[in-house]
């Protein structure tokens, strides 16, 4: 599904990953922990090709195609998915509307027909009940005024109506009261599949607990410093990351 | 900020091919001789057979005309127009007398308005969903008006100002240039001689018109000005809702445009006025486009009545308009909802006076402008309450979108307050599409230009909202056209 190999890149010339290397195969859900600033973020902004986050080495194959010269729309219409540390406010876009431009924008890209407004609305209602979330979310401009919570949950319902094949889910439950976070886990469980990827990029063991990963990766100074299995998310709970910070490359 | 220069870029290089209102129709045209004069402006009368007072009116305005000094306070920045080298008077060339349904119709101008998804075979527009009553205006002349018969059972008049001249005289004598004064500015003065056309609405008291009017205007000719002229009348406790929408061919040079407009409601009585105007930009160098000078302005004569301006500007070279509201009757209620988007080399100084002169009379102004490329806009507006407007209010709000770095947005708020009870509030941001939105919107799967639509639309929300339906999705997508080209 995704292999990334010897990933360099920089921002602003300053070179925040520094030679990592992950491979998630169809059906697993990769766990990703560390410190604060040690380019969780810049990892995912770099998968879902941000501009400004330059690859300078390396190499990130998805299903088989080199990523790094595609477009983020291109991408996301392979099936490439981030939902947001910290997800953005458009003023006065109604979030169905934005959700429904999303949508069949993708569909064109795959040169599949385009949902009509009945069909559409058939299946965004469908997904918001299976979240448990109101409908009155879906007229309100997208993720203005949003509770911090909120606009998780509306990351995870983007997510199911998109249905991507990789999801990248950066700190969805930071912030979460423990009802949203079965929900948010609910929600990645539901799209668990074979051919279907997670990498959940998270502080917390807490999440693991819901989203049982095959792998729990831990990036530090800018690469994979460890690697394990959901038992390593428990270990570092109590160990932190003292181990990882002087290792620099 | 890269991919806000992207988007920019993208916007410069597509911009003039976009215009997909560009064509020219080729017709035969019967023409008045470049150039104004005395004689010109006895030529259109006579054309238009005018009674003897609107000769007068016209040669009186032409004599006016000569002395006014051009208006210089907007922020616009164009060469000295000859007024020399404009046809004052050009219509499509027909035999004998002038259409008397649309069945005699030149086929090739139903073409023209079919091409700008304007049908007036009332056939197809019963076919559609669609109830609005079209009134076409193709270079100096009215070439057909639908649904007539319908709005005539209702008593709603509305027909060429031509034609009005010879049904109802008196309400024309009475009305015509009692908003806006024959001398009130040099452009609306030009049009006072030499108008030729525009619509003429009547709305009986008591009667709220069953469908949509709408104006089409077209320019077609080459060094033709466009001097139309409306006036609508809405009796006491009637109410209409009226449409205007304009374009015209890709052409090198500037044309002008100068309409007036004058609204008039009585007691009780509304009047919905909405304008997409679509006229050709120029190109993306700032060659060719419609100066568009356009003087409009409601009279909420009558108690409880109310005038509600709502514009969609993104066409034209220069545009100078300001929509204005007259509130004389007590608990009257002027609105001015605006979108204005620049783009390129495009200039546009617009806004709104709202004149509160009876009792608690209410006012409500929201100016949306989007600016990208080199072009330059400004939100002009004026306030004005006198000393017996007890109970005044105004609420003013001016939010101005940046696309890129070239591009300029100001907002000149004047307010004149006499009445130390009036309340007047204004609010003005400025922000410009952020990296962020962008990438965001990417990410889910929408591409570049369709992100800027997006945001823009969103942007203009409360605007567009004010629109009828079916003007509504058309005036979103020319956003999303007018920036694509520039955004989307
Ligand atoms: N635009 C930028 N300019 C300069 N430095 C940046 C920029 N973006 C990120 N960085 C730096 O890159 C490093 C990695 O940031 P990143 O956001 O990827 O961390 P993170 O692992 O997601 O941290 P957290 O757990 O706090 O979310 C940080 O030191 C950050 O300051
Ligand atoms: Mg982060």
């Amino acid at each position: 599904m995704l292999e990334i190999k010897d990933l360099h890149a920089s921002v602003q010339g300053t070179e925040i990953l520094k030679g990592l290397n992950l491979t998630v195969k169809p059906g697993e859900v990769h766990a990703i922990m560390g410190p604060n600033g040690s380019g969780k973020s810049t990892l995912s902004y770099v998968l879902a090709g941000r501009e400004g986050y330059e690859v300078t080495g390396g190499r990130i194959i998805y299903c088989g195609e080199d990523l790094t010269d595609l477009e983020p729309e291109e991408r996301a219409a392979k099936g490439v998915f981030l939902a947001f540390q910290y997800p953005v406010e458009i003023p006065g876009v109604p979030n169905s509307t934005f959700l429904n431009e999303a949508v069949n924008s993708v569909r064109r890209y795959r040169g599949e027909e385009e949902l009509d407004k009945i069909q559409f609305v058939k299946m965004l209602r469908a997904k918001t009940k299976e979240l448990g979330m109101s409908d009155e979310m879906l007229k309100r401009a997208v993720n203005v005024g949003f509770s911090g919570g909120e606009k998780k949950r509306n990351e995870v319902l983007q997510m199911a109506v998109l249905e991507p094949k990789l999801a990248i889910l950066d700190e969805t439950d930071s912030g979460l009261d423990i009802d949203a976070l079965k929900i948010v886990a609910d929600g990645v469980n539901a799209m668990r599949s074979p051919e279907r990827s997670a990498l959940v990029i998270t502080h917390y063991q807490r999440l693991l607990d819901y989203i049982v990963p095959d792998k729990v990766h831990v990036l530090a100074q800018g690469r994979i410093q460890k690697t394990g299995g959901k038992e390593l998310a428990l270990e570092l709970e109590k160990s932190g990351y003292a181990d990882f910070k002087g290792e620099a490359a | 900020m890269a991919a806000t220069a992207e988007t920019v870029e993208q916007v410069k290089s597509i911009a003039g091919e976009k215009y997909k209102y560009g064509f020219v129709t080729d017709i035969e045209s019967d023409k008045a001789p470049k150039g104004l004069s005395e004689d010109i402006v006895r030529f259109i009368s006579a054309k238009k057979n005018d009674p003897e007072w609107l000769l007068e009116w016209r040669l009186k305005a032409y004599r006016r005309w000569l002395e006014m000094p051009e208006p210089k306070w907007a922020k616009v920045d164009f060469p000295a127009i000859n007024y020399q080298d404009y046809h004052y008077y050009s219509a499509p060339k027909q035999k004998g007398d002038g259409p008397k349904s649309l069945d005699e119709v030149d086929p090739q101008l139903l073409e023209t308005y079919k091409k700008l998804g304007i049908p007036l075979h009332e056939q197809e527009m019963l076919a559609g969903v669609q109830n609005i009553a079209v009134d076409a205006v193709f270079d100096s002349v009215s070439v057909a008006t639908t649904f007539r018969k319908q709005l005539e059972k209702v008593g709603v008049i509305f027909c060429p100002i031509s034609e009005a001249l010879e049904r109802c005289p008196d309400l024309v004598r009475k009305y015509l240039g009692s908003v806006v004064p024959v001398a009130d500015n040099k452009h609306a003065c030009l049009n006072a001689a030499v108008f030729t056309d525009g619509s003429f609405v009547y709305i009986p008291p008591g009667v709220r018109c069953p469908m949509e009017l709408s104006t089409y205007f077209r320019i077609n000719e080459m060094n033709t000005g466009q001097f139309e002229r409306t006036l609508i009348i809405a009796d006491k406790g009637s109410y209409v809702s009226y449409l205007e929408g304009c374009t015209a061919p890709m052409r090198d040079e500037n044309q002008l445009h100068a309409a007036v407009v004058e609204l008039v409601a009585l007691d009780d009585a509304e009047i919905k006025y909405s304008t997409v105007q679509n006229w050709y930009p120029g190109d993306e160098n700032g060659k060719g486009g419609i100066y568009n000078f356009v003087t409009k302005r409601g009279a909420c004569r009558g108690k409880n009545s109310k005038i509600s301006w709502t514009q969609v500007e993104t066409g034209s070279a220069i545009t100078w308009k300001y929509p204005s509201c007259i509130l004389q009757g007590d608990n009257s209620v002027g609105e001015f909802y605006s979108i204005a988007i620049t783009n390129n080399a495009q200039q546009a100084d617009t806004g709104t006076k709202m004149i509160h002169l009876g009792k608690n009379t209410r006012s409500k102004i929201i100016s949306k402008g989007i600016s990208a490329g080199k072009a330059d806009q400004t939100y002009r507006g004026l306030v004005k309450i006198s000393a017996k407007a007890e109970g005044a209010r105004n609420y003013t709000q001016c939010d101005s979108l940046l696309i890129g770095d070239t591009c300029g947005a100001h907002t000149v708020p004047y307010i004149e307050s006499k009445n130390k009870k009036a309340i007047i509030e204004h609010e003005a941001t400025t922000s410009s599409i952020s990296e962020d939105q962008l990438f965001y919107l990417r990410q889910r799967g929408i591409s570049q230009e369709n992100a800027v639509a997006l945001v823009v639309n969103g942007f203009c929300r409360d605007v567009l909202q004010q629109l009828p339906m079916e003007f509504a999705v058309e005036a979103q997508k020319l956003v999303a056209i007018s920036l694509e080209g520039s955004v989307g």
